[in-house]
């Protein structure tokens, strides 16, 4: 059995405010293993990115327990470079901020960046760049730290129609030949069926996981493909049914 | 300005052509601008439509500041002014910025001090006038006190509204990082206030000229804002006229030293 690196076991989640309290979640399980790439649906304001924010430490749960074996990475729907930064300083940000800023590290950091097509942006400033290097510098970015488990919180969604596609090509392209597991959270039925191994279905507020599904593409990864495939209008289909019920 | 080397069109050198005519005409007005208002200031009291003992003349003006400068206190007038300005300056916006930091760091003390100042940027300062004079004297300290007073509140609110309206997202994606609060500051909460910093400079340029010149109104023996006050009491306009222009030279220059600061400081990645 290959390892588990997140576990949800039943968690609660309830929001506080002076106007009352909101449970985001309640009772939510599930797993994502080694190697896996997970994708999470739902209806919109169901809680998803407060399961990001969970499974990130960031918040503590009301009931239950979340386990992570290793460290994560934090993807968010926007770049988030910081503009007074270049390219390779914005790299090497999560290595300063975890103190393990070492030559190594910052050497490993530029290698990848090179390696994905951003090594003549380097020294240039965010604003420079377009929307889609500017994602993939924020994967880069991620992957500084050598994480063992990405959290992807709709990364694509503030991108273009033709970037989204062409983005989530090279990411999920990199995610897979770095071998990284991946828990992505969209609203994206199409994003979904194209990128991940799993889809989780959530329930509307409090979330719940109402269905899984393992997607039957076999070695077809590459997103684009995906969409082109045979099988992509039929999962389509089913989710979106599940998700409107 | 940057020069481009390429080559370029024909249309795009008219239109670099058209764009520095333009420049030209501006500044030409700008200049004749003051010309014709100084020159019409002249005439009227030259040819007495207007009483120079009221209005003064730049002619006026001209032989008052030279009569400063030749009794040498000219430069010494604008010398205690420009100290207890810059001075006041530096601490208004020094501890300023710092206690913004604090109120930043700190909810709680934010909350608790939140209606102080409140009532603190409403109240006018000078109502504090004699309680200044009571208690830091006639000289220059008081007048230090009152420069510091009108212009800290501006910083700190200034600067305490940039600190908190950095984006949160940035603040998430450092949290997941596991960055400490010391870490958050320094890397993304200071570093993203730089442009409010600038522009809260300079807000606080001007608070400070009317910090230091109100002092001055109040207790002075020396500086700008007392021969203004000295020339209004003996009614020589001319004094009050020439005090007023030099202020104005000095506060457009001090402003001109912050956007120069700007210039270094921001740099524009997008040009």
């Amino acid at each position: 059995m290959k390892k588990e690196m997140l576990r949800f076991s039943s968690v609660t989640y309830i929001y506080h405010t002076v106007r009352g309290e909101t449970e985001a979640t309640r009772g939510l399980s599930f797993t994502v293993e080694e190697g896996e790439f997970v994708a999470v649906i739902g209806p919109s304001g169901c809680g998803k990115s407060t399961l990001l924010s969970l499974a990130a430490g960031l918040l503590k749960p009301s009931e239950g327990e979340v386990t992570r074996s290793g460290s994560c990475g934090y993807m968010l729907q926007r770049d988030e470079l910081f503009p007074w930064r270049t390219i390779e300083k914005n790299l090497y940000l999560p290595l300063e901020v975890s103190k393990q800023n070492s030559p190594e590290l910052r050497r490993r950091a530029k290698d990848l960046a090179v390696k994905y097509g951003l090594g003549e942006f380097l020294q240039s400033y965010p604003p420079q760049l377009s929307g889609g290097m500017r994602q993939r510098a924020a994967l880069i970015r991620t992957l500084a730290t050598d994480p063992d488990l990405l959290l992807l919180d709709e990364p694509f969604s503030a991108l273009d129609y033709q970037t989204r596609l062409n983005v989530t090509a090279d990411v999920a392209e990199i995610i897979r030949s770095e071998g990284k597991t991946a828990l992505l959270i969209t609203h994206d039925i199409s994003e979904a069926i194209s990128l991940a191994d799993r889809v989780l279905v959530l329930s509307g507020r409090p979330a719940r996981v109402s269905y899984t599904h393992e997607l039957d593409f076999g070695d077809l990864k590459n997103p684009l493909k995906r969409r082109e495939s045979a099988g992509f209008s039929g999962w389509f289909e089913i989710l979106w049914k599940e998700l409107n019920q | 300005m940057k020069h481009q080397r390429k080559p370029c069109s024909l249309e795009h050198a008219r239109f670099l052509r058209a764009r520095k005519k333009n420049l030209a005409i501006v500044w030409a007005l700008r200049i004749g601008l003051l010309v014709l208002l100084l020159g019409i200031w002249e005439l009227v009291t030259a040819v007495g439509w207007s009483d120079p003992f009221l209005t003064s003349s730049p002619s006026r003006i001209a032989k008052t500041i030279a009569g400063l400068y030749s009794d040498g206190s000219l430069f010494y007038h604008i010398g205690v002014t420009l100290a207890e300005t810059l001075i006041g300056f530096a601490i208004a916006v020094a501890a300023g910025c710092l206690i913004a930091l604090a109120l930043w760091w700190s909810e709680t003390l934010r909350k608790v001090l939140e209606p102080y100042i409140v009532v603190l940027n409403a109240l006018p300062k000078i109502a504090l006038g004699p309680l200044i004079i009571i208690w830091f004297g006639t000289g220059s300290k008081a007048i230090v006190f009152m420069t510091v007073l009108v212009g800290i509140i501006v910083a700190i609110l200034h600067m305490l509204n940039a600190f908190i309206a950095t984006d949160k997202n940035k603040i998430l994606l450092l949290r997941s990082m596991g960055a400490s609060k010391l870490q958050i500051l320094l890397k993304l909460v200071i570093p993203s206030s730089l442009a409010s910093f600038i522009s809260m400079l300079k807000i606080a340029v001007g608070m400070a000229w009317i910090g230091s010149i109100m002092g001055e109104y109040i207790v002075s023996r020396a500086g700008l804002g007392y021969l203004i006050v000295y020339g209004g009491q003996v009614f020589k306009l001319d004094l009050v006229m020439s005090a007023t222009c030099i202020l104005c030279v000095l506060a457009a220059g001090m402003y001109f030293l912050v956007v120069l600061l700007e210039k270094v400081l921001v740099k524009n990645p997008d040009s």
